[in-house]
């Protein structure tokens, strides 16, 4: 059993990020999410692993340090919220075209422009579609818990490492700023220079020795034939990942009737849904995908032919039900697929979306 | 004596660096950038630095320059070049790191970006070349382009009613505290170049010796975009640039101490 | 006083013509040719070899580098 805390899950991304042997935070101050370059400071890594921590002086320069960082083979991350995110669409893009590994966290605010700085989860399709110029898709992990917040630092980095490609933990301003208990990671050490070696010696910029050539991270092709291949290679990677990396959680899916789809925190208002709509003898179920991209199409799939409707519920005016609609019609069977959503930092309660199903379906 | 026996190695006295990789470069007939990219190369080479050296190649006319200087190299998106370096320095300060940029790279679209990491202090070179106008894209106005010049985007020159001022960066970055060096120089002949190569190698060895930020502007030409043969180009840039960028150091000292220390 | 002789190596092929070199030479030794090399630059080329005194004036201008030295005293 690690150690058990109560925290914020602003904090625990930081802590996190220093015991899963994070080289370096770069960021820049946005509500709801300071408290991670806060905690980071206070806690002053530097000293304790060597994990370096700096103040950018904005979302742009951020990003691009962290292009600079992971071009060297180190485990580095930033973090921001949407409109920060929004700066940093083209160092993103640029990182998924040099096929850097690297971490990023979107603690979602309501949009568009300055918008609200409550919860919202209106940058999904920014998230899982590419987000920037160019045909490139992050992977997308989506916490529903402070618990998740401290799980999903570790395994971003993985799967950042196993394919090289940006990973990007979307969640809001709710599970960032809420408290809960949350079991902590143990410290794993920084890598050594031997094992960056190891893991990206092919790639990284770590200095040219007379016994190799030259390692160039970019992400220009000027010969088509040469790009367009590397864009092949880059959608190979992104269906390796619909196939080996898509991960979910369904509850009473069995023998429902109706299926909410719920990420985030519209996924734990949805768990109390379903209770209530089971206690009025509906038989509702709730497929809460973790990974956005990948989008658990399959399941979704799988299911369809089984139930009567879907309802889609987020916090913005309906942008995963595309997937949903998407997976559907995949599947053959045709069911409806219906959206519930509050927008504008707003919060849905139960009750009100228990209400939006019965009346969109019953 | 017949040439033969003169061209014989012993008799060698210039020749390319072994840091130098050996292709025909991109850049048009006599840009600066080439003469740039060779005193670079010599350095790296002379100062045995070449397995410690990460560069970073801006978006502009030197976006190739890894096809041309034997390191390892990122490249940046455009102006972010300064943050980039960071990123590298800050998690590898063990390397030497640096820069290379052009005018609408680093005092355009990167301004923020190149004056926060001088203002930093981050322990790197910074190779800017100053040609005053933007040369990959077709010769349109660069921050740098001087009152009256003409490019693609100001036919009639320059005017500064409507263009604004050109930009003095070099003079605003040595204000900053974080710079332990910063010097103009240029590459026009023989005895510039062997100038700003002593500059580029002072950079390099305060870097070397952790001083923060070394700045190395190099005014320079674009003879495709000011539409003049290279001869003529340095004619212009000894006659309009220098009065406008005058050359020398405008800075040459440790790094000063941090204010927010004190 | 010894006299010092030189030459001038010039990669036909890497010069562009660009005659920053003719232009820095002190004594005239270079000039562009009047044929093109593939690539259709008039390269440099030693015009008065005899007066080349090795100073490597026009090998440190050049900005591609096709330029290699040489230097005797006699």
């Amino acid at each position: 059993m690690g150690e058990l805390r109560l925290m914020k899950g602003n904090e625990v991304l930081a802590e996190a990020a220093i015991r899963c042997g994070c080289d370096g935070y770069f960021g820049y101050p946005i509500t709801p999410q300071s408290e991670i370059m806060e905690t980071l400071m206070v806690r002053q890594p530097w000293d304790e692993t060597g994990m370096v921590v700096l103040q950018a002086e904005s979302e742009i320069a951020s990003i691009n340090m962290v292009y600079g960082a992971a071009a060297t083979g180190k485990k580095v991350m930033t973090s921001s919220s949407s409109p920060g995110i929004s700066l940093m669409a083209e160092g993103i893009s640029y990182i998924a075209g040099a096929e850097l590994p690297c971490l990023f966290v979107n603690v979602v605010r309501g949009g568009p422009g300055l918008g609200t700085i409550q919860p919202s989860q209106a940058d999904y399709f920014q998230s899982v579609k590419g987000g920037g110029h160019g045909d490139y898709k992050c992977i997308v992990l989506a916490p529903a818990s402070v618990q998740e917040m401290n799980d999903f630092v570790g395994l971003g980095f993985e799967l950042a490492f196993k394919y090289l490609n940006p990973a990007l933990i979307l969640t809001d301003g709710a599970i960032g700023q809420m408290m809960e208990k949350v079991e902590l990671a143990d410290y794993k050490p920084r890598w050594t220079k031997e094992e960056i070696q190891k893991y990206s010696g092919k790639w990284a910029t770590t200095g040219k020795p007379n016994s190799r050539k030259q390692n160039v991270v970019t992400s220009l092709e000027m010969d088509s034939d040469k790009m367009e291949a590397n864009n092949r290679r880059f959608q190979e990677k992104y269906k390796k990942m619909e196939e080996e990396e898509v991960r979910f959680e369904t509850i009473m899916c069995d023998d429902a009737e109706y299926i909410m789809v719920a990420f985030g925190t519209s996924a734990r208002i949805c768990q109390k849904s379903v209770e209530i709509a089971r206690e009025q003898g509906i038989k509702v179920g709730l497929l809460r995908p973790i990974t956005l991209f990948p989008f658990p199409k399959k399941e979704i799939a799988k299911l369809t032919c089984h139930v009567k409707g879907f309802l889609s519920v987020e916090m913005s005016a309906g942008q995963m039900v595309e997937d949903i609609k998407l997976a559907v019609h995949e599947s053959g069977c045709n069911v409806r697929v219906e959206h519930f959503g509050r927008m504008g930092g707003i919060i849905p309660s139960p009750n009100e979306v228990v209400d939006a199903l019965k009346e969109k379906f019953l | 004596m017949d040439i033969k026996d003169i061209i014989k190695p012993e008799n060698l006295v210039y020749q390319k660096s072994d840091v130098q990789i050996d292709t025909i470069m991109h850049y048009c007939p006599g840009c600066t950038h080439g003469v740039v990219h060779k005193i670079l190369s010599e350095l790296i080479d002379e100062m045995g630095i070449q397995e410690n050296t990460v560069g970073v190649a801006p978006v502009g006319c030197a976006v190739f320059a890894y096809n041309y200087i034997d390191v390892d190299w990122q490249e940046a998106a455009h102006g972010r070049a300064p943050a980039v370096a960071t990123g590298i320095v800050r998690t590898n300060p063990d390397k030497f790191v640096f820069t290379y940029q052009g005018d609408g790279d680093l005092a355009s679209i990167g301004a923020a970006e190149i004056l926060h990491a001088c203002n930093r202090g981050e322990n790197m070179l910074v190779v800017f070349i100053n040609n005053g106008i933007y040369g990959m894209t077709g010769g349109q106005m660069a921050p740098t382009t001087i009152d009256g010049m003409v490019t693609s985007t100001t036919p009639g020159g320059r005017d500064i009613a409507l263009n604004g001022y050109p930009m003095k960066i070099t003079e605003l970055i040595a204000q900053l505290p974080g710079t332990s060096y910063v010097t103009r120089q240029s590459a026009q002949n023989a005895g510039a170049v062997r100038k700003c190569k002593r500059s580029l190698k002072k950079g390099i060895q305060n870097v070397l010796d952790k001083k923060g930020t070394s700045f190395i502007e190099v005014v320079s030409t674009c003879s495709s975009g000011w539409k003049m043969t290279p001869v003529a180009a340095n004619r212009w840039m000894e006659e309009n640039m220098f009065p406008f960028y005058p050359l020398g150091d405008l800075k040459d000292g440790s790094k000063e101490p941090n204010l927010s220390k004190n | 006083m010894a006299k010092v002789r030189g030459a001038v190596v010039v990669d036909k092929e890497g010069c562009k013509g660009c005659g920053i070199c003719v232009d820095v030479c002190p004594h005239d030794v270079l000039d562009l040719n009047l044929e093109v090399n593939s690539r259709g630059y008039h390269y440099s080329y030693m015009k008065n070899p005899e007066a080349c005194i090795g100073c490597s004036n026009c090998g440190v201008v050049c900005p591609d580098t096709c330029l290699t030295i040489y230097r005797v005293r006699v």
